[in-house]
């Protein structure tokens, strides 16, 4: 798992206008001087970066003969070149794997476990969270081993009489992609059920009896009062998520580099390819920033689409 | 549904979910006990432990797990001292220009490693400085400040102001205020950010990945990998491998878990 939140980007602002600095016992610059070592680690390897990252996006780069300025026509090539613009599409992929095969999952096991309160819940949120703190390069070589030819995923289709569906799943240019998307789907379902379960457990048990007597079942009863009460938590879950699926680079770089051929290639794994395998320092900066107006734009809309409904 | 209905369903679903999410870590851990060869005797019971020892030696674990150990000490020492000081400030002060300066650090929560490691590489090995580990650390601090800085604001807006007030009559200054009163008090919160930022930084892997192309400074999930193009068909090794890669943040997880918990899903939804 990576460094990323799906906190709500709400400025703080002046909270509180009466008050004074000065009244509250610090000098002026004070407050300056607990932010600065921060702001100076901040600014200089993560801010700086980023703004070299979109100064090179608009350069030709080999990283040996000088920089030729080219504007934009880095970012037409990632419309243009067609394993750039798969990648894209593959990422899409993942997204639908990494976070609405967890989120439906995640919503139905939180719903039936909230509905009536069991002994192990405690050892089970240790267990369904436990794939989040496994290093993805350990988590990587797991499911290697259980997608290979002799592993448990074919053994069990043989056990089930599907022998004729078994094959070396990472290999296959139809199944690799889905197959990597599992992984993601296996590494986010306990977190999206944990944080649906805090948020169903807040929700006030005479909700439930209100639309009980109103003659509501399981299923209304999920749709009137569970869904919209966890609508925020959805919020957080699809961030979370749909980050950590544009993220997916260790898992790639692991298990299938791309292959086979281009059928598991990712913005991630390009970035790392076109930099360091390819020289195209312009064409890799540019697809970092094209990631990150992704992440951006994607976190927006979801905070933006849960707090329209919730007002 | 009965409620005795709805009490097995739930027991069902527990234990299926508890073997899907459990049955690639059983997986690998039974792979590192097994027999890593042919000549390797009965072992122990069966089992073969001995092949930790083998995986560590052949895969140059010594110098991995020394790298893991000191670039985590080094982010997780920095981000969270920066990360309380500035977290501190926005939390307990008013000042100028707070809001633009929070929003920043905001924004950066969300900044991929992927879009900012290609100018790091080549500015910093104009500087002379890739291989070293600077070149792997700091950009993690960087990134750990962002959410840090975050996740202590809001625990300091939070907190109870009174006893700060109180020490402040008493001739506190801020600096003592912080280290002395509100540090002890924040305990389990910054325990939370530790715990945090040493699993994201022992389980990195693009930074370290670019930022050491010698290898002199690869950490241990990037000796798994090394150690994959090796003995990928080995799976007795690989499992052990795999295992020593994974266990550090795992054991601190099992003691410390509702600081994961907490730190991932608090983190993540309070506002």
């Amino acid at each position: 798992m990576a460094r990323s939140s799906a906190s709500k980007a709400t400025g703080s602002g002046r909270r509180d206008g009466v008050r004074h600095s000065a009244s509250h016992g610090h000098g002026p610059l004070t407050p300056y001087l607990f932010v600065l070592p921060a702001f100076v680690i901040f600014a200089a390897f993560l801010l700086y970066p980023l703004g070299r990252a979109a100064q090179f996006s608009l350069f030709s780069w080999d990283t040996i003969s000088p920089a030729v300025f080219v504007g934009f026509a880095n970012y037409a090539e990632l419309a243009r070149d067609d394993g750039l613009r798969r990648s894209f599409l593959h990422a899409f992929v993942l997204i639908i794997f990494y976070a609405g095969l967890p989120l439906s999952i995640g919503l139905v096991i939180a719903s039936i476990l909230n509905r009536a309160k069991v002994r192990g819940m405690t050892f089970f949120r240790t267990v369904i969270f436990l794939p989040q703190v496994i290093a993805m390069v350990v988590v990587a070589v797991a499911w290697t081993r259980l997608y290979s030819t002799d592993g448990s995923i074919n053994a069990l289709l043989d056990a089930v009489g599907l022998e004729s569906w078994s094959r070396a799943w990472l290999g296959d240019y139809l199944f690799a992609l889905p197959a990597v998307g599992l992984i993601g789907s296996w590494v986010e379902t306990g977190l999206v059920t944990i944080l649906l379960l805090a948020g169903m457990g807040r929700i006030a048990k005479d909700q439930y009896e209100a639309a009980r007597l109103d003659g509501a079942g399981a299923v209304q009863e999920f749709f009137a009062v569970t869904l919209p009460a966890v609508r925020g938590e959805i919020a957080v879950a699809l961030t979370l998520t749909v980050v950590a699926a544009l993220k997916t680079f260790d898992l790639i770089y692991m298990t299938t580099r791309g292959g086979p051929g281009t059928s598991t290639t990712v913005p991630s794994y390009q970035v790392y390819y076109q930099a360091f395998q390819l020289g195209q320092v312009g064409v890799a900066s540019a697809i970092g920033i094209a990631l990150t107006i992704l992440i951006f734009g994607i976190s927006l809309v979801i905070t933006r689409i849960a707090d329209r409904d919730i007002t | 549904m009965t409620r005795r209905r709805e009490i097995s369903v739930n027991y069902l679903v527990l234990v299926v979910f508890s073997i899907v999410a459990l049955w690639p870590v059983i997986t690998i851990g039974v792979s590192a006990f097994g027999p890593a060869g042919v000549d390797t005797g009965e072992g122990i019971a069966g089992l073969h432990p001995e092949n930790f020892a083998t995986a560590w030696q052949e895969g140059r674990f010594t110098l991995y797990m020394r790298n893991s150990v000191l670039v985590s000490a080094l982010v997780v020492v920095l981000a969270v001292s920066c990360s309380v000081l500035a977290g501190y400030a926005f939390g307990t002060m008013t000042f100028r220009g707070s809001g633009v300066l929070f929003y920043l650090f905001l924004l950066g929560i969300m900044v991929p490693a992927e879009a900012i490691v290609v100018p790091l590489f080549f500015d910093l090995r104009q500087l002379g400085l890739t291989d070293t580990i600077w070149a792997v650390a700091m950009p993690q601090v960087a990134q750990s400040i962002a959410f840090g800085t975050y996740w202590m604001r809001t625990y300091f807006r939070s907190s109870n102001r009174s006893i700060a007030e109180a020490a402040r009559i008493d001739g506190a200054s801020s600096g003592q205020i912080l280290w002395r009163v509100q540090v002890p008090i924040a305990r389990p919160a910054i325990v939370t950010l530790v715990v945090l930022v040493f699993m994201w930084t022992w389980n990195e892997f693009l930074i370290p990945l670019v930022m050491s192309p010698s290898g002199a400074l690869r950490t241990a999930p990037l000796g798994l990998a090394f150690f994959q193009g090796q003995y990928s068909t080995n799976t007795a090794l690989m499992g052990a491998a795999a295992v020593l890669v994974a266990l550090p943040v795992v054991i601190v997880y099992l003691v410390l878990q509702r600081h994961f918990i907490r730190g991932m899903v608090e983190g993540a939804v309070k506002d």
